[in-house]
C-alpha cells in the first residue's frame, strides 16, 4: 500500500543559541513519509512543528543549528550544499505556508511569482511558463486567471491569495507538498474550499503531503497518518484511526477533549489543557509534559519516555500503560 | 512507587505565556534588556562621565574660561605646566573652555529637547484623541510647517532678534517638535481605540483625564526614543548657528563656537579644532547609540 | 495619479503662501531696518531711499507689493548691492548650489547603497559591523568639523584639491564641497539601506522565495531590492532640506557664491528681499521634492495608487 519512501529523517534536531540559553525547538524526530501519502503533524504552537519543516528544507534561521539527518528520495538534505537545496526546493518539494498575506511578494506580480520555480526548475520559457501558470490558476479553481497574471498579491481575497500560494507550491509538479497551516489565517468557509481543493490536487496529481497544524479538525479530513508533537518530540504516532479512536498518550487524549463537542444540547464545560506550554529554554525533567499530565507517574519526571509500538503503525512515548479516561466514548 | 499510582488533577492553571519572574514592570525589563547592549551601556556610562567632567571640572580647576592669559596665546596641549588642553587665542585654559562648551551644548541640547518634545506632545496627542476635523487640520498645520525651510527661518530670527540664549532654546527647540508631533499623534490614534481607554471612558474618566493619566504614561516610551534622537540633532543645530557666529555670544562658549574658532586656523593650531570636536562628537555619538539601544528595547516593532 | 499631483501642486501654494507671510513678518518684526548699520547718511536721503524701496509705506501695503512682484516672477532688488536684482543674485549663485548639492546627494546614494546592502548581507561581520560604526561618526561628526579637516589634509597638505573658491576652471574645485555636504549622506543611506534591507530579509515572501529555491542572486535582485528601497525614497524630501542647510555652511568655508552665503550675509544685512526670496526657494525646493519622494512611491509600491 504504501509506495516509495520519499522522505526520512532520523534524530533530526534544531537547536538555537540565545541569550538565554540553547533552545531546543525540535529533539530527535524520526519521520517517514511514502509516497502519495498525507502525512499530519500536530501540535500547539511553540512545539517545533514549523521550525522541524524548515530545517528539511534548510531554511531555518542563521543562528539555528540542524543535526541528524533527512533524507530524500536517499540522499542527504542536512549536509547539502545550497545549490543542490535550491535544485529540490520548489521543484520536487514544494512549500505552502500559513499566512497568503505575507508569503507573497506585494512588490511583484502573482505572474511572475508563479512563472518563477518553472523557469527556474524546468527551464520554462516565459510563454510557456505563463500558459502552464493560467492552468494552475484554473486548477485550484481561480476565477478569470489571465487578468490574475498582472495583478498584485493586495488586489486578489485571502482565499485566492492562499489558492495563488498552493498552485506556486505545485506549479512544478512536486512529489512532496509540505504545507504549514494551510487554513489557520483564512476565515471557516475558506478553510473548506482549500482543504476540498488540496484534496483534488492529492488526487489528480497523487503528491504526497505534509500537512502541519494545530486543528484537529483538518486532520480528520485529510490526513491518513498523523504525528503527534509536544515540546520538539514526537509523542504519539499512528493512522488516522488510531489517533482519533484509540489515541494512548495524554496529551493526544487533551487536544481531542479540547475540541468543543457540538453533539451535545448543553455541552459539558469545555477541557482546556491544563498548566502551561513548556518554555523551550528550560524544559522540565523527564517527560516534557508530566507536569500537565492527569496520569503522570513518579517515573516521569526522571526519565524521558521514547516512542514504543502499541499497535501495527501506532506508537506513543509514555511510561503510563493504563486506559485513558476518554477511550472508551465513542466519535461520531 | 507502583505503575498504577496514578494522580488526577483537574484544576486549571492560570494562563501566562512568559516565564519571566512575578512583578517585573515593562519599564524594568526594559531595562535590563538595555543592559545587555554593549554599546548602549558604554555610551551611557561615556557620556555620564563627560557630563560629570563638564560639571566638575571647571569648579576645581583654578582657570575660568573669560580671562585672557596674554602670556600664554595658543600654547600646545601638555601634561604637566597646568594647561593639559592648552590655551586658545587669547590665552584662556582650552580644558575649562572645552567643559563649558559641553555643558552649554548639553544644556541647549536637554532644554531645546524639552520645549520641542512638549510641544510636540501635546499637540500630538490632541490631535489625535480628538481626532475627526480637529485632528485634521491640525496635522495639515504640521505638513505645512514642516515644508517651510526651518533653518533659514531660525537664522533669520537669531539675527534679528539678537543672541540672547532664551529666544536660541526656544527657536531650536520650535523646529523639531514636529516629528514628535507626528509620531505621538499616530500612536494616540492607535491606543484611543484599545480596550483600557474604553474601560476608563466608561467608568466615567473624562476626557483630558484620560489624556493625562493614561494616554501620556503609555506614550512615554515612544517619547522618550524620540528623545534621545532629538537631542543630538538639537546639539548639532546649536553648534551649526554657533559656528555661522549665530549662537551664544563671547566669551560664553559652547562646543559649535569652539570648532568654530578652531577652525579659523587649522593648519597652526589644530589641537584647537580637534579637541572640541571630538568632544561634540563623541557626545553626538553615545547619545544616537543609547537612542538605538532604547529604540530596540522599547519599541518591539524596530528589530 | 494626475489628478494627484495636480492637487497636491494646488496644496503646496498655501504651504507657500505660508512661508512667504512668515518670513515677510519676521524680517519686517525685527528691530531695525536695512539701511541702519551702513556708513552715516543724512536723515534726509535716507528718507529718500527707504522711499524709493517703498519702506515707508505701511507694512500691508509692502507685502501686497511684494506679492505682486512675485506672480510676475521679479523678487525684487537686493537692498545691498544696488543695482542687482535678487532674480540675478539667485540666477547667478544657485547653479553652484545644484551642482555641489547634485553630487553630493548622487554620491551618497551611490557610495551608501551599496556598503548598506553589503552590511545587511553579511549582517553581524566585519563587514557590518565596521561601516555602521563608521557611520555613527558620519552622522555625529558635523559638516563644519569635517570640512575643515579635509582642506587640511587634502588641500594644503596634499595639494590635490583647491582648497576652495569657484575661480579655478578645473572641475576638481568640486571635490572637496560636494564630499564634506555627501558625508553624513552616506552614512544615513548606508544605515538607512542596512536597516531596511535586513527587515527584508526576514520577511516572510523572502522566506517563501527560498522555499522556491530561488538564488541568492535573484532574490536579493528581484525580490528584496524594490522594498528595501522604499524607506530611502521617502528620505528624499529631509535630505533635500538636509542638503540646502549644508550648503550654507559649505559655501561658507570654502568660499563658494552659492545662494547659501548669500543668504547668510543678506541676514546679517538686513537685505529683506534678498532674505524673503532665498526663503522661498527653498520652500519651494523643500515642497517639490516631497511631493517628487510621493509620487515616486507611488511608482514604485503597486499598494500604493494615487
Amino acid at each position: 500500500m504504501p509506495g516509495e519512501l520519499l522522505l526520512e529523517a532520523k534524530k533530526l534536531s534544531v537547536e538555537f543559541a540565545t541569550d538565554e540559553g540553547v533552545v531546543r525547538a525540535v529533539s530527535e524526530v524520526d519521520l517517514e513519509l511514502f509516497a502519495g501519502e498525507t502525512l499530519a503533524i500536530v501540535g500547539e504552537s511553540g512545539s517545533g512543528k514549523s521550525q522541524m519543516l524548515l530545517s528539511i528544507l534548510g531554511l531555518v534561521a542563521g543562528n539555528a543549528s540542524v543535526t541528524g539527518s533527512a533524507r530524500f528520495k536517499g540522499e542527504e538534505l542536512v549536509s547539502a550544499a545550497e545549490h543542490r537545496l535550491n535544485e529540490i526546493r520548489g521543484s520536487e518539494i514544494g512549500v505552502v505556508f500559513q499566512d497568503p498575506m505575507t508569503s507573497l511578494n506585494p512588490y511583484l506580480t502573482i505572474g511572475l511569482q508563479l512563472t518563477e520555480p518553472l523557469r527556474l526548475h524546468k527551464g520554462a520559457t516565459r510563454k510557456d511558463a505563463a500558459e502552464q501558470a493560467i492552468e494552475m490558476l484554473k486548477s485550484v479553481h481561480i476565477s478569470e486567471p489571465e487578468r490574475r497574471m498582472d495583478q498584485y498579491p493586495h488586489q486578489l481575497s485571502g482565499g485566492m491569495r492562499q489558492r495563488v500560494a498552493i498552485a506556486m507550491g505545485l506549479i512544478c509538479r512536486p512529489q512532496i507538498l509540505i504545507a504549514d497551516e494551510p487554513t489557520t489565517a483564512l476565515d471557516v468557509t475558506v478553510q473548506a474550499q482549500v482543504l476540498s481543493l488540496l484534496r483534488e490536487i492529492r488526487e489528480r496529481f497523487g503528491t504526497a503531503i505534509i500537512l502541519v497544524t494545530h486543528d484537529l479538525g483538518v486532520i480528520a479530513e485529510l490526513a491518513e497518518r498523523v504525528n503527534v508533537m509536544y515540546a520538539g518530540k514526537i509523542v504519539e504516532r499512528g493512522s488516522v484511526d488510531d489517533i482519533f479512536y484509540r489515541c494512548r498518550h495524554p496529551y493526544t487524549e487533551a487536544l481531542e477533549r479540547s475540541i468543543p463537542q457540538f453533539t451535545e444540547i448543553r455541552p459539558a464545560r469545555l477541557d482546556a489543557i491544563s498548566g502551561n506550554p513548556p518554555n523551550p529554554v528550560h524544559l522540565p525533567s523527564g517527560c516534557a509534559f508530566h507536569p500537565r499530565c492527569p496520569y503522570r507517574l513518579d517515573v516521569c519526571d526522571q526519565s524521558v519516555p521514547v516512542l514504543e509500538s502499541v499497535g501495527p503503525a501506532h506508537a506513543k512515548a509514555c511510561f503510563y500503560e493504563g486506559p485513558l479516561l476518554t477511550v472508551t466514548e465513542s466519535r461520531a | 512507587m507502583s505503575s498504577t499510582n496514578v494522580k488526577m488533577e483537574e484544576t486549571p492553571g492560570p494562563v501566562n505565556l512568559s516565564d519571566a519572574p512575578p512583578g517585573r514592570s515593562l519599564w524594568q525589563d526594559a531595562f535590563a534588556r538595555l543592559l545587555h547592549k554593549r554599546m548602549a551601556v558604554a555610551s551611557g556610562i561615556l557620556l555620564g562621565v563627560i557630563v560629570l567632567a563638564a560639571v566638575v571640572v571647571p569648579w576645581i580647576s583654578p582657570y575660568n574660561y573669560f580671562t585672557p592669559e596674554w602670556a600664554l596665546l595658543d600654547t600646545p596641549p601638555t601634561l604637566h605646566g597646568g594647561h593639559i588642553f592648552g590655551t586658545d587665542d587669547l590665552g584662556r585654559d582650552l580644558l575649562v573652555r572645552v567643559m563649558w562648551g559641553c555643558r552649554v551644548s548639553l544644556m541647549t541640547g536637554a532644554v531645546a529637547s524639552v520645549v520641542s518634545i512638549v510641544i510636540g506632545v501635546l499637540w500630538g496627542a490632541a490631535a489625535g484623541f480628538v481626532g475627526g476635523r480637529v485632528d485634521s487640520f491640525m496635522m495639515r498645520i504640521v505638513d505645512v510647517l514642516y515644508s517651510v525651510p526651518f533653518i533659514p527661518f531660525v537664522i533669520v530670527l537669531v539675527v534679528m532678534f539678537g543672541r540672547n540664549l532664551f529666544l536660541l532654546f526656544v527657536a531650536i527647540g520650535a523646529v523639531s517638535w514636529l516629528d514628535i508631533a507626528r509620531i505621538v499623534r499616530g500612536q494616540t490614534l492607535s491606543l484611543r481605540n484599545k480596550e483600557f481607554i474604553e474601560a476608563a471612558r466608561a467608568s466615567g474618566v473624562r476626557g483630558p483625564t484620560i489624556v493625562v493619566r493614561h494616554l501620556i504614561p503609555n506614550l512615554l516610551g515612544i517619547v522618550i526614543i524620540y528623545a534621545t534622537l532629538t537631542v543630538p540633532s538639537v546639539i548639532l543645530f546649536e553648534a551649526f548657528l554657533s559656528f555661522l557666529g549665530l549662537g551664544v555670544q563671547a566669551p560664553m562658549t559652547s562646543l559649535g563656537v569652539l570648532v568654530s574658532d578652531g577652525a579659523s586656523d587649522l593648519q597652526s593650531y589644530p589641537y584647537q579644532l580637534i579637541i572640541p570636536a571630538i568632544f561634540l562628537a563623541l557626545i553626538v555619538y553615545c547619545l544616537n547609540y543609547l537612542g538605538d539601544g532604547l529604540r530596540d528595547v522599547l519599541d518591539p516593532k524596530a528589530r | 495619479m494626475l489628478r494627484y499631483t495636480i492637487s497636491r501642486l494646488l496644496g503646496a501654494i498655501p504651504t507657500v503662501m505660508v512661508i512667504i507671510t512668515l518670513a515677510f513678518l519676521l524680517l519686517h518684526a525685527a528691530p531695525g531696518g536695512p539701511f541702519d548699520s551702513q556708513k552715516k547718511i543724512p536723515p534726509e536721503i535716507k528718507a529718500n531711499i527707504e522711499r524709493k524701496y517703498h519702506l515707508d509705506e505701511p507694512l500691508y501695503k509692502q507685502y501686497l507689493r511684494y506679492l505682486g512682484g512675485m506672480m510676475q516672477g521679479d523678487l525684487g532688488p537686493s537692498y545691498q548691492y544696488r543695482d542687482t536684482t535678487v532674480n540675478q543674485i539667485i540666477r547667478e549663485g544657485f547653479p553652484i548650489d545644484i551642482i555641489i548639492g547634485g553630487i553630493a546627494l548622487a554620491g551618497a546614494l551611490l557610495i551608501g547603497l551599496p556598503i548598506g546592502m553589503i552590511a545587511a548581507l553579511r549582517r553581524n561581520t566585519g563587514w557590518d559591523h565596521v561601516p555602521m560604526g563608521l557611520s555613527m561618526m558620519g552622522i555625529s561628526v558635523p559638516v563644519f568639523v569635517v570640512a575643515p579637516i579635509l582642506i587640511l589634509l587634502f588641500a594644503v597638505n596634499l595639494h590635490w584639491f583647491p582648497a576652495g573658491g569657484w575661480t579655478s576652471h578645473s572641475l576638481l574645485k568640486v571635490v572637496l564641497p560636494s564630499a564634506a555636504l555627501a558625508a553624513p549622506y552616506i552614512a544615513y543611506v548606508a544605515r538607512l539601506m542596512r536597516g531596511s534591507m535586513v527587515e527584508v530579509l526576514n520577511s516572510q515572501f523572502i522566506l517563501m522565495a527560498r522555499a522556491k529555491g530561488v538564488p541568492r542572486y535573484l532574490l536579493i535582485l528581484r525580490h528584496a531590492l524594490k522594498p528595501a528601497l522604499m524607506p530611502l525614497v521617502s528620505f528624499l524630501g529631509p535630505a533635500v532640506a538636509g542638503v540646502i542647510t549644508g550648503s550654507i555652511v559649505i559655501e561658507t568655508i570654502f568660499g563658494l557664491p552659492g545662494i547659501g552665503r548669500a543668504f547668510v550675509d543678506g541676514a546679517l544685512n538686513r537685505d529683506y528681499t534678498l532674505v524673503l526670496g532665498v526663503t522661498v526657494l527653498y520652500g519651494v525646493l523643500i515642497v517639490l521634492f516631497n511631493l517628487l519622494a510621493d509620487l515616486s512611491y507611488s511608482l514604485l509600491d503597486p499598494r500604493v495608487r494615487y
